[in-house]
């Protein structure tokens, strides 16, 4: 496993063994959801006992789930729709500054990411009762977008850093408007990176608790505010069909990642 | 002479016209910037900004301290703290302990392999922690995976306490971590030159010491870079520690939360805020120099 030194067998074996052993503790916990799912019971126990889709039948009619998981399905869009324009042209103006401005720039694009979530949720809280926002779509979405702003910045910076801003000036300079310029040359070289800050922006508010918990109720309440309730209190035997649900979205974002990414993803 | 100052007339005209294009300029690109700024201004500045003004004013709008007095006298605060960089310190160490192993061995395998190995790394990267607590509620509870399987060996005769305390919040933690952990770590261990092993290989060295000598300082600073974003990620986790701790857990976040929604306490959940907050902006600022130290010293 070292350059230049040549691993034994035996000690070639004990590193795949231990690899293959931190690889089941990061993949492995999360499938138990899988079998849970299918439980018909009551309560929580392994393996599941009697086995049927009770679950899925009462997260399908059931109104809390259902509108749980419109309202996150609304909040994910419009913060996406919202955080990759402003995001990527924070980023594309932070590339024009001079270093020192940039660096401003980007320090205070990057806060959200940086100061622990429960601060911002209860700021937002306190800002918010006073504007009537508390419940509201709106707020929730904006305090979305403040935390999804500094994924899609530090992407898309990525993404301009490696740009050549000389194609942007030779399409100006042989006439094209700036319209022109950014629709034919600029965004289609770009159109990696905006899918995955878009993709990241969409997941990071489908999984967001916190900000949820203070100030989404009544018709904005999000799936993540329902289980984390339902997780702390009294486990509902729902979360697991709902945490299969995700865990099969997010699988099929990762097979995306890994079939389109490795330009994107610079990992 | 006329030709001359007419040169110098244009050459004036010239420039006057090139610091309005770079005035221009710098305007536009502050202009592109400005929607993020004010998402950001009014979602977390102004915000923040309120808590620090309600952690440091009484109700009658004079300066005070007795906020920060009762944080650090009374109702079981300091204990808060304790435990959260208790938990924080646990999990950065068990991120470290399996990590830096984990990434050197992944960093010699071949392109297709390594891919592999970060699927497994990114998938739970990308799973809600909600589904990952809840994961691992099923798997360490009474009656859980772990003790029902412990149980039909006959290993143990009653039910461990695996769920709802510190261990379980530790595990679940370094869950979440360990793959933030990764990353730095392994795009540094990457831009390490191949041939300096070879080198000390070549040269005799023992594998031991060529790794302990060669291979880590020259991946320190992307493990400390690792182990500083842990840290300072882990002191502000909230729902993990909320769910697997089961109540036996309490860390700064929960008690935040726990003035606010059940006793309307603004001056203490504020200026518990605040310490967060400090503490967060510290330990960034020593991550800063700690990084610096340690570069600086390679050059040397």
């Amino acid at each position: 496993m070292l350059d230049g030194f040549r691993d034994t067998p035996v000690l070639d074996r004990i590193n795949w063994f231990m690899a293959a052993l931190l690889v089941a503790f990061l993949a492995a916990p999360s499938l138990i959801v899988i079998p849970m799912s299918f439980s018909g019971s009551q309560y929580l126990q392994f393996p599941p006992h009697p086995l049927s889709l009770r679950w899925y039948a009462y997260f399908a009619d059931s109104i809390t789930w259902t509108h749980a998981a419109r309202a996150s399905l609304i909040a994910g869009v419009l913060t996406t729709v919202v955080s990759v324009p402003v995001g990527a042209f924070a980023a594309y103006g932070a590339m024009r500054l001079g270093a020192r401005f940039r660096l401003l720039v980007s320090s205070l694009i990057v806060l959200p990411a940086v100061i622990p979530v429960i601060l911002i949720a209860i700021g937002l809280f306190f800002v918010y009762a006073r504007l009537n926002l508390i419940g509201s779509m709106l707020g929730l979405v904006l305090g979305h977008t403040a935390l999804t702003i500094p994924v899609v910045f530090v992407v898309m910076s990525a993404a301009f850093g490696q740009f050549d801003r000389d194609q942007e000036r030779a399409a100006r300079s042989l006439g094209a408007d700036w319209k022109q310029a950014w629709l034919t040359v600029v965004l289609p070289q770009l159109r990696g990176p905006v899918a995955a800050s878009a993709l990241l922006a969409f997941v990071t508010s489908l999984d967001e608790v916190v900000i949820a918990m203070f100030i989404s109720s009544g018709e904005s309440t999000t799936i993540p505010k329902v289980m984390f309730t339902s997780l702390r209190d009294e486990v509902e035997p729902t979360i697991a069909v709902v945490s299969t649900l995700l865990l099969f979205a997010a699988s099929l974002v990762v097979a995306v990642v890994l079939r389109k990414g490795s330009a994107v993803f610079k990992v | 002479m006329a030709i001359a100052a007419e040169a110098a007339g244009r050459d004036l005209y010239n420039r006057a016209g090139l610091a309005r294009d770079a005035r221009l300029d710098l305007f536009l690109s502050m202009a592109f910037t400005l929607p993020g700024l004010a998402v950001v201004a009014i979602c977390v500045v102004i915000p923040c900004g309120w808590l620090f003004y309600l952690s440091a004013f009484g109700p009658d709008g004079n300066p005070t301290w007795d906020n920060y007095r009762r944080v650090f006298t009374g109702g079981g605060y300091l204990r808060v703290f304790l435990t959260t960089f208790q938990v924080s310190l646990a999990t950065v160490a068990a991120c470290v302990i399996t990590g830096v192993p984990f990434a050197t061995f992944i960093n010699k395998l071949r392109q297709e392999q390594a891919r592999l190995f970060l699927a497994a790394i990114l998938l739970p990267f990308w799973t809600s922690l909600l589904v990952r607590a809840y994961a691992w509620l099923v798997l360490l509870g009474r009656n859980g995976v772990v003790n029902t399987f412990l149980l039909s060996l006959g290993v143990t005769s009653d039910p461990l306490p695996l769920g709802y305390n510190q261990f379980a919040t530790i595990l679940g933690m370094t869950h979440i971590m360990l793959p933030v952990f990764l990353l730095p770590v392994l795009g540094a261990m990457r831009e390490i030159d191949r041939t300096y092993m070879q080198a000390a290989a070549g040269f005799g060295a023992g594998r031991a010491f060529a790794y302990r000598t060669v291979f880590l300082p020259l991946a320190l600073p992307g493990i400390t870079a690792g182990a500083i974003l842990v840290f300072v990620m882990s002191l502000g986790f909230y729902v993990t520690p909320a769910i697997l701790g089961g109540g036996n857990v309490q860390v700064i976040s929960m008690r935040i939360a726990r003035s606010l929604t059940n006793f309307s306490n603004w001056g203490a959940a504020s200026a518990l805020g605040v310490l967060l907050l400090v503490a967060t902006g510290l330990l960034f600022a020593v991550s800063y120099g700690l990084r610096h130290m340690i570069l600086s010293r390679q050059r040397r």
